[in-house]
């Protein structure tokens, strides 16, 4: 019986081990060839199409809502030491340090990484890959590298649209529904916010662009080849990258502040 | 009379070339053989789905591999196609042997090579036009009018002018493997594999498909494998026929040889019989002992 136990920790560790090695081999592959000529920037374009612009409403309505809590639930926190004043510079930091990167990550995981995973899962249903070697084409380089460079260029920009948002939201509810003056509001987000603040929120942003496409893709192109298959990989794919990301932003905020 | 014995002659050593095996020449007296298959070893796991399998798939000739489901055929596709490395043996293909190539040079030879896949492997974002000028794109520089005109010839040849602007999701079966052809003659191939290019199909479009692998090997020259396990079309358009037994060749030979056959194991394939030395079912345990057991008998585990 104890045997069986250590057998099976040894055998759990060594196939993780094994994801870890071949996901690293995997995203540095798709790295490598994604500089490698031809370059094909329609496929990008496409990809950022997809990941970015496409996410914009659900991070919008994500952001808004976000900011106008934020700013209700500080409103009546500060008033009790009487500090409404700093709502701005609460909502702004806020934001711009931890929300913005890590909400805007989940909802893009929710939307563009099950879905990236559920593609790449049906191209190898579909014999789509083989069919790219038989014309000669690096089916790593024409469908993985675009997505993860996509990935990593579209979470910034989403992030910075979050942010900006969020801070909107903020500014309807504390100024035009609580009643603080605008500009207080914006004053006291001007003296709080930093650049390293901003400069911390590009950093995550742009790591958590990298695990979104990373994981996503690696899920979908070692999905078992059945319906059953992709379906676990999609579901994989939100389950892994919703936790790496909340634990990634842990570690990246320990070394960023 | 089929010829139970391997037809491939012994041929000389391989020159070995910067690392590249190099084919030596043909034997005089022999045809020149496209694909050269030289005992060709894969298992996975404890399955053997080719045992040591050599054959010749000649040029400007359709060659038709036969089979049962899971006797090795596709295995064998995928190693002759360099989709998938053998344990051991060698694939010759326009001289260069394959299994040992690398990715550059593989992807070289691949340009002369055209696969129509099982499902069609169609891209489902392209349109039908995007999907047959895909290759032409990423590999010409061609210019989108010349595009547009050879696209139409392709479709035209398979019957399926008009249909550029549909998605592959909007096709039928059928239709989506002719336009899967398009795409794979686009290159103007000197060989085109077929996996399964009739299962699935309806009488008709199974005659249609038939006899465009037919009119590409006799009108353009085109050497045709095609992997199959249905024997009427296959007789119709076969030169030459090869049939797999769970991974071993069976027989090999010209159609007239495969149906005068005396060996039962092709006999009962050929004509479909339910009794013979090939049998229906695939285990060796006895039927009376897994009734009355109550265990699993590999895992041991309570059923």
């Amino acid at each position: 019986m104890n045997l069986d136990i250590v057998a099976f920790i040894g055998r759990t560790t060594v196939s993780w081990i094994q994801i870890v090695g071949r996901s690293g081999v995997f995203l540095f592959l798709a790295v490598f060839q994604a500089f490698q000529r031809p370059v094909r920037m329609s496929r990008l374009l496409k990809e950022i199409e997809f990941i970015g612009s496409k996410s914009f409403l659900i991070v919008f309505v994500t952001a808004l809502f976000t900011g106008m809590v934020l700013a209700l639930q500080g409103y009546h926190t500060l008033t009790q030491f009487g500090a409404q004043a700093l709502l701005g510079s609460a909502v702004a930091l806020s934001i711009i340090r931890e929300l913005g990167p890590v909400l805007c990550a989940l909802m893009v995981t929710g939307r563009a990484g099950s879905a990236i995973a559920a593609e790449i899962g049906i191209m190898k249903i579909t014999d789509q890959f083989p069919a790219l070697e038989m014309m000669a084409i690096e089916p790593v380089k024409y469908v993985i590298s675009p997505k993860i460079l996509a990935g990593i260029i579209s979470l910034p920009l989403l992030t910075a649209f979050f942010d900006v948002v969020g801070i909107l939201g903020g500014y309807l509810v504390g100024v035009h529904l609580l009643g603080i003056n605008e500009g207080v509001y914006f004053g006291k987000m001007i003296t709080a916010v930093t650049f390293a603040d901003i400069y911390g929120g590009v950093i995550k942003s742009l790591c958590f662009g990298l695990l979104i496409s990373w994981i996503a893709c690696f899920m979908g192109f070692s999905a078992r080849p059945t319906t059953e298959g992709v379906s676990e990989a999609t579901t994989r794919t939100v389950v892994v990258t919703s936790l790496s990301i909340l634990v990634v932003d842990y570690i990246l905020t320990s070394l960023l502040l | 009379m089929v010829l139970f014995v391997n037809l491939t002659p012994r041929y000389e050593q391989m020159h070995i070339c910067r690392g590249i095996i190099v084919d030596t020449p043909e034997p005089v007296g022999y045809l020149c053989p496209m694909i050269r298959v030289e005992n060709l070893v894969k298992t996975y796991g404890r399955i053997v789905a080719c045992n040591n399998v050599s054959c010749r798939l000649e040029e400007k000739k359709v060659t038709v591999i036969l089979g049962g489901s899971g006797s090795g055929k596709s295995t064998l596709l995928r190693q002759v196609t360099g989709l998938e490395k053998p344990d051991s043996g060698s694939v010759f293909f326009d001289g260069m042997d394959l299994t040992c190539a690398t990715k550059k040079a593989l992807y070289e030879k691949r340009k002369k090579m055209g696969m129509l896949f099982q499902g069609s492997a169609l891209f489902n974002y392209l349109t039908i036009f995007e999907n047959i000028a895909f290759p032409l794109r990423e590999h010409t520089k061609i210019a989108d009018n010349v595009i547009k005109n050879i696209v139409t010839m392709k479709l035209e040849m398979v019957g399926l002018r008009g249909t550029e602007h549909l998605m592959p999701s909007q096709l039928s079966g059928g239709m989506m493997k002719r336009v899967g052809l398009a795409r794979a003659i686009v290159m103007d191939p000197k060989v085109i594999f077929y996996d399964e290019p009739t299962s699935g199909l309806d009488p008709i479009s199974t005659g249609v498909i038939g006899k465009l692998i037919k009119d590409l090997n006799t009108k353009l020259g085109i050497t045709s494998v095609v992997v199959s396990h249905d024997i009427a079309s296959s007789f119709k358009i076969a030169d030459n026929i090869i049939i797999l037994y769970y991974g071993d060749i069976i027989a090999q030979g010209t159609v007239a040889q495969i149906q005068n056959s005396t060996d039962e194991r092709v006999v009962q394939f050929v004509t479909g019989a339910p009794e013979g030395p090939i049998s229906f079912t695939r285990t060796d345990a006895s039927y009376i002992d897994a009734l009355l057991t109550d265990n699993d008998k590999t895992t041991g585990k309570m059923l």
